[in-house]
């Protein structure tokens, strides 16, 4: 066997190494606006599906249009920011900012001739990151669908949280008490929901942990929701009539 | 180098590419690359896709290899073999995500794993790496393709019993499941693809003596 030289070897790595990158480069570079394409399809498609509509890569476009109204993103005191698009933020990036800068999204729909108020949430699996979007009727409480995707999780345990069994489970759920404080929804032990309660959703046996994230997110970002929702319970007074007796101060 | 020129499609050559069919079929003789045979056999469509995929990787790294064989020096080549590999995959996983996002995203992972793929470095290592490039193209070709089948093989039992399909297309009418029968859950995880690729192991002996140990 030849025997090579150290600087031959160093040569050779090199060179090698030089044009891998290049190649790589110039093929990340040229399908970038397919790749970011197929990502906004992607969320596009996410977004619908919380609000119970089915959609494939190629309709997604259009249905989006077709069903959702608006979007905007909101301050932490509730109020609708002038500027700034709610389908180009980053949720990851947005929790990890103070509360006081951050910008939530808010996507508003229509169907059934009501309004429904799609809200993302972002959170920690047991692998990696989950994200979903939750949909609230115009009561600002009835959950009318739910999508969560995931990075990671185990195939067949928390991964089912991406199936539509798990996601149906939420529907008609409230994230409000009678009295109108916020209780998210929680989900429990695989099979110990009371199926009366409007606050408890099963959890998938086995996947305790996935569960366990899916709780803490919808938890913590759908509180951040809190002073939004107040505004625009305000707005629409025959709902504050019906079902927040008093703000409750403490 | 022999002066002699040999026919592209001699008996030796068409060995190469028809051997690891059957004889010496990576997965069930050899028993690489199992890990995402277990994996991505699910459904028939993802398995069709990571098995194209690993033809084009194993088949461009083997040619690769086999142009720089009297270059590569011998103490960094498995160095060398790793990045052809790795740039190959990450090509791939490019390409799947801006033209088969739905696929890639059911693949997640297992693509960039081909890089761990034993039956690559294992071709490029014993192969690729004291052969010529054309000889080395078929042998990976060969490779790639007898990891395919039992891919498709598995891929197609799995969805046909576990969901009920046949490359996303329902063939069992829904009258058979009025009648009670049900999509073995069973099927869908891991474990019985293990199992399923057994039952070929199984099969393949029983009609390929030449496989069966004799002691």
């Amino acid at each position: 066997m030849r025997s090579y030289s150290n600087t031959y070897i160093f040569i050779f790595s090199s060179i090698m190494v030089i044009i891998v990158a290049a190649l790589l480069s110039v093929a990340a570079i040229t399908l970038q606006p397919y790749q970011k394409k197929n990502i906004e399809i992607n969320k596009k498609q996410n977004i619908l599906t919380s609000i119970n509509i089915e959609s494939t890569a190629k309709d997604a476009e259009a249905l989006y249009e077709e069903y959702i109204l608006e979007s905007y993103t909101i301050n932490y005191k509730g109020e609708v920011n002038k500027a700034g698009d709610a389908f180009t933020v980053d949720m990851k990036k947005e929790l990890a900012k103070q509360i006081e800068e951050r910008n939530l999204p808010v996507f508003v729909s229509s169907l059934e001739e009501t309004k429904q108020y799609i809200i993302p949430v972002y959170g920690k699996g047991l692998w990696g990151p989950i994200w979903g979007y939750v949909s609230l009727k115009d009561d600002l409480s009835t959950i009318f669908g739910a999508n969560f995707s995931h990075k990671a999780e185990t195939p067949g345990l928390g991964a089912e949280i991406d199936t539509k069994d798990f996601q149906l489970r939420f529907l008609g759920k409230e994230i409000l008490d009678e009295q109108g404080r916020f209780v998210s929804v929680s989900i429990v032990k695989g099979g110990t929901a009371d199926p009366n309660s409007k606050y408890e959703v099963d959890g998938i046996s086995g996947g305790t942990i996935t569960s366990n994230g899916v709780d803490a997110m919808l938890k913590d970002c759908l509180s951040s929701y809190k002073p939004y929702f107040k505004t625009i319970k305000q707005a629409m007074p025959e709902i504050d009539i019906e079902n927040v007796s008093e703000p409750v101060s403490n | 180098m022999s002066a002699e020129k040999e026919p592209l499609f001699s008996g030796k050559n068409l060995k190469l590419l028809t051997e690891p069919l059957n004889d010496s079929n990576p997965i069930t003789v050899q028993v690489l690359g199992v890990c995402s045979a277990l994996a991505v056999t699910v459904k028939l469509k993802p398995a069709f896709v990571m098995a194209l995929s690993v033809v084009v990787v194993m088949a461009v790294s083997n040619v690769v290899i086999s142009l720089l064989r009297k270059t590569v020096p011998p103490r960094i080549r498995i160095i060398v073999q790793l990045v052809v590999i790795a740039a190959m995959v990450i090509l791939v996983d490019q390409v799947l995500k801006a033209f088969l996002f739905d696929i890639s995203k059911q693949l997640s992972v297992f693509v960039g794993l081909i890089i761990t793929n034993c039956i690559i470095m294992g071709r490029l290592e014993a192969f690729a790496l004291s052969n010529k490039p054309w000889q080395s193209f078929l042998d990976g070709i060969g490779n790639a393709a007898g990891y395919g089948v039992i891919l498709l093989i598995v891929a197609f039992f799995r969805e046909l019993l576990g969901s009920g399909t046949i490359w996303g297309y329902k063939v069992i009418p829904e009258s058979v499941y009025d009648f009670g029968y049900e999509n073995n859950g069973l099927m869908i995880l891991p474990p019985m693809a293990l199992i399923v690729v057994g039952a070929i192991i199984w099969i393949q002996r029983a009609k390929n003596k030449k496989l069966v140990e004799s002691n």
